[in-house]
């Protein structure tokens, strides 16, 4: 066993500081250290991109890196998105479109989407497709949720939420 | 207005109830139950595909920080039976499945020793110092090569590799072989394929040692039958064994069957007296979970000059790999390819055998379709091959040899029925969406400038909903044909349902409400759908093989009516009015033609609180239990259109157009139906052109991560047209057909078509998926040099 490093992290908003083995994977420090089990593993190798969260900014593979190296940083979570009685106008979209089935991928690619909202124009479904093709849905076979990443972009950009 | 009324709930697209919890990180899927004190598994796995183990050491791995214990088979011996998968089948053979491996291990990933700490990390830095010899053991790989009699035994017990062989005869196929004008073969090969739902398998158990109460929470489709299961196996009765299917991220058939993992965690978590748990990685998943197809098909087609078929025939032996799942058996997939070959069409002549043979691989087990995708991708390959042959147009070739409405109820062949389906207006709205005629001019215009456009069509039949009359997988002792339900209305007018189903993405909490809510006559709202727990059950399964619509709607459909007599009885006293003059909508009853009315609540309150106000016969609760049994079942269908391109320079395909027709009864959620169906459609397109599962000569896995294991992304699956003809089953309750896994036995055989006609110009038939870029390639390389 390796000692334990010493991080501080935003996680959705709240500051959090803690020890951690430095080894410990950023998904398994937020589904078992925090409790944010809304972050999924699928492979745990960096192919599915069911663990999708944002660090800093950009969408990242929580299975691909380490808690310590999110240190000083901020991460967003499903769990940042919006609530049971009031879902985020993304959320909403995938409800909407029956964009998610057993839903164990969804949170990945929910938060893939949100930055793809926030940085591309998503010009046209190809260039949706392409955002989306790092993370492996097994349920719906794509055509919802690319149609409910569509709807969102302008739902979202209309509110500039 | 006075009258409450409300449009019908079944038949609309009902948002569903379960996506709020799932958008918001708030599904709980087994892995993310963490109990106090909870305990972790790690598996050390087989790296040989057939050996015989000659020493373990745990020495080491026991001195692990963390290490609660390590078990090998002699350490768990006689805490649990064995699995054992028994068939009606006569010639049929099948070993015990050992929770670990015991003495031999029989394929790679196959688990051997079970380490326990306090967290998985330390689990899984402990089975690293685990040290087992093996001694590899000389086995066949190759099934066809395995049935010689001079082939090395993968389970000498059994006296043979072949595991099941069975025969199917009807009419007289030499003799209409002759007199066919046109005789159509090939050897078809479909390979092996992994269900890979995203969730790969999770068990955490609980033994509470004072109540001698085992939970198993569980990533099955099949609660109810792993419940059946740990009774017998850790001799347990059953009202002290609960199952708990919770979120389940996905599982295509593949969650269908007991595993060893699951009795293994029981029989720790009661060793330990801690709540144990496992959860594979996704190694593990493609070394160990069920797997599908797997098949060689040398299969004959033989037509007269009209295209009327004639004869068929078909030799199909199956690699089922090194055990028989249970309760399904290893002659789930191979039989079923003999059973539904003969397809939608009339024929009056067939011979189809089938053998499974045993090698040291993943157990073969069900998986989306079942048998079908294999047999439709044969069928519809010859039917091609021979519309090619008679220049006849692939549609009206298959228009001519459909079972036409007078024909219903058709049996085929093998013995299945088909009920009254529509077939036919199947392809016809299948054509008519994608503008067939269309198509072929845009096709034409493409060759003639050289690119290689194909168009591919397929139809198919299955049958859903079986009742308990034929079992789900052929020869299996278990019945799966029943289904139960419990509507109990509460003092406080809620609703709660419960059944024995156990939804993994289909959204039964949905549709079953919705059905609930039309015939209780009260809202979406006011329900609250439980299944996928055995909690209180006396007999259920789960959610498999495109029943759970056909078999819990059923008995939703029963149950709710039982209880809304109750209810009319009691409203009847309580309003002062003739049943016949009742109705009941949106959560209210009422007096038609009049304002008298009372909600659910109000009439709740006064059935359970004030009790001693009712006349003696009124004094019940509202609540009824219903049992449903569709007896055989009924037939579901549809016609696929595929239009693709193959890439001159890279051999990728990609699919430019693709529709479906499909009749699954009467729609309870049309969003939700279409949903099934495009998922099942990428699978199949998956199937078709990606994924494989890959073993090397000597039993090697080759394609133990995504990396090798390709699935299909969201750039490779095309936009898809969903028609829907809703041809009300005669044959079951609320006129419903199952639809869950149709999506994926259309789409290979329709992908393989529109392939084949792409690249007929160079005289290519595509009779071996999955067709990949690299299987393209060789085979445009050999027409070429053909060619030269």
């Amino acid at each position: 066993m390796s000692e334990s490093a010493h991080i501080r992290v935003t996680v959705n908003g709240s500051p959090i500081e803690c020890d951690v083995e430095p080894r410990m994977l950023l998904g398994d420090f937020l589904r078992t250290t925090l409790a944010l089990t809304g972050t999924h593993f699928g492979c745990e190798h960096g192919v599915c991109g069911a663990c999708t969260v944002i660090v800093n900014g950009d969408s990242t593979r929580s299975c691909l890196m380490f808690a310590v190296q999110a240190d000083g940083g901020t991460v967003e979570t499903v769990e940042s998105l919006g609530t049971i009685d009031a879902l985020h106008p993304l959320q909403e979209a995938f409800r909407t479109h029956h964009a998610l089935q057993c839903g164990y991928c969804t949170p990945g690619m929910l938060m893939t989407a949100l930055d793809l909202i926030r940085k591309r124009p998503l010009a046209n479904d190809a260039e949706i497709r392409d955002g989306l093709s790092g993370n492996l849905c097994r349920c719906t076979g794509y055509q919802n949720i690319v149609i409910a990443v569509r709807e969102a972009a302008k739902v979202i950009r209309a509110s500039n939420l | 207005m006075l009258e409450t009324t409300r449009p019908k709930l079944v038949g609309a697209s009902v948002k569903r109830v379960e996506d709020p919890r799932l958008l918001t990180g708030q599904g709980a899927y087994t892995d993310d139950f963490r109990p106090n004190g909870m305990l972790h598994v790690g598996l050390v796995r087989s790296v040989h595909p057939f050996a015989r183990i000659v020493h373990i050491n745990t020495a080491e791995a026991k001195r692990m920080p963390g290490v609660i214990g390590i078990f090998t088979a002699a350490d768990i011996d006689g805490a649990a039976k064995p699995i054992l998968a028994t068939s009606k089948m006569k010639e049929y053979r099948a070993v015990p499945l050992p929770i670990l491996a015991k003495d031999t291990v029989h394929h790679v990933g196959e688990a051997v020793v079970a380490v326990v700490a306090t967290s998985r990390y330390l689990a899984e830095d402990a089975l690293r110092k685990v040290e087992i010899d093996y001694e590899p053991l000389a086995a066949c790989t190759d099934p066809e090569e395995a049935t010689r009699p001079s082939a090395p035994l993968v389970h000498p017990s059994l006296g043979s590799n072949i595991a099941l062989a069975r025969e199917f005869v009807r009419g007289d196929v030499p003799a209409a072989m002759a007199a066919a004008q046109v005789r159509v073969k090939g050897r078809f090969r479909f390979f092996r394929k992994a269900a890979l739902a995203l969730e790969s398998r999770s068990y955490l158990a609980e033994f509470n040692g004072g109540r001698r109460e085992l939970t198993l929470h569980t990533s099955t489709q099949v609660p109810g039958i792993v419940r059946e299961s740990l009774a017998e196996l850790l001799d347990l009765p059953g009202n002290s064994v609960r199952v708990i299917a919770p979120d389940v991220g996905g599982g295509f058939g593949a969650k269908t069957s007991v595993y060893p993992e699951e009795i293994l965690v029981c029989v720790l978590a009661r060793r330990l007296g801690k709540p144990v748990k496992y959860t594979s990685d996704r190694l593990e998943d493609l070394s160990s979970t069920s797997q599908a197809f797997d098949e060689v098909i040398d299969a004959e087609l033989g037509v007269a000059a009209d295209g009327t078929l004639l004869a068929l025939s078909a030799d199909v032996t199956g690699d089922v790999g090194a055990y028989s799942v249970y309760p399904w058996t290893a002659a789930i997939e191979p039989v079923q390819v003999v059973s539904f070959l003969p397809g939608p069409y009339r024929l009056a002549n067939y011979l189809g055998k089938v053998r499974g043979v045993i090698t040291p691989k993943v157990p073969l087990g069900p998986y989306r379709g079942v048998g079908r995708p294999v047999s439709t991708f044969v069928m519809e390959r010859l039917i091609d091959m021979a519309a090619v042959k008679l220049g006849i147009d692939p549609v009206a070739m298959r228009l001519k040899n459909l079972v036409r409405e007078d024909e219903f109820p058709y049996k085929v062949a093998s013995g299945i029925v088909w009920d009254r389906s529509a077939f036919i207006e199947c392809l016809d709205a299948a054509c008519q969406k994608a503008d067939y005629a269309a198509l072929r001019t845009m096709q034409h215009a493409a060759r003639a400038a050289g690119r290689w456009i194909g168009i591919g069509i397929a139809s198919y039949a299955e049958l859903t909903g079986i009742g308990s009359k034929i079992p789900a997988a052929p020869g299996m002792p278990v019945n799966t044909g029943t289904e139960t339900a419990t509507i109990r209305i509460d003092a406080t007018g809620a609703v709660t349902a419960i059944f024995g189903v156990a939804s993994h993405g289909q959204g039964l909490e949905t549709t079953l409400a919705q059905i609930v809510a039309d015939d209780l006559g009260v809202r979406m709202e006011d329900i609250r759908i439980i299944q996928g727990d055995t909690a209180g059950r006396a007999y259920v399964t789960g959610t498999y093989a495109s029943r759970s619509t056909v078999l819990a709607g059923g008995a939703a459909k029963l149950a709710a009516g039982a209880v809304r007599e109750k209810v009319m009885l009691a409203a009847s006293h309580l309003m002062e009015a003739a049943v016949e003059d009742l109705d009941a909508s949106n959560g209210i009853i009422f007096v038609r033609g009049t304002d008298r009315r009372m909600t659910f609540k109000e009439l709740a309150r006064k059935v359970y609180v004030e009790f001693s106000r009712l006349p003696k016969e009124l004094q019940q609760e509202l609540e009824a239990t219903r049992l449903y049994d569709p007896v055989v079942g009924t037939t579901s269908s549809a016609s696929h259109i595929a239009m693709v391109e193959v890439d001159p320079i890279s051999y990728q395909v990609h699919v430019l157009r693709y529709v479906v027709a499909e009749d699954c009864g009467r729609v309870v959620n049309p969003m939700i139906v279409e949903g099934q169906v495009h998922g099942g459609v990428a699978q199949g397109i998956g199937a078709a052109l990606l994924e494989e599962v890959v073993y090397s000569e000597d039993g090697q896995l080759m394609t133990g991560s995504l990396m090798d294991y390709v699935l299909p992304s969201a750039t490779g699956i095309p936009m898809m047209d969903v028609l829907h003809v809703e041809a009300e089953s005669p044959s079951t309750l609320g006129g419903f057909r199952g639809m869950g896994e149709g999506g994926t036995i259309g789409a290979p055989a329709a992908i393989a078509n529109a392939v084949s006609d792409a690249l007929s110009p160079l005289g290519i038939e595509i009779n071996e998926l999955p067709a990949t870029p690299e299987r393209i390639f060789r085979l445009v390389e050999q027409a070429s040099k053909q060619k030269r």
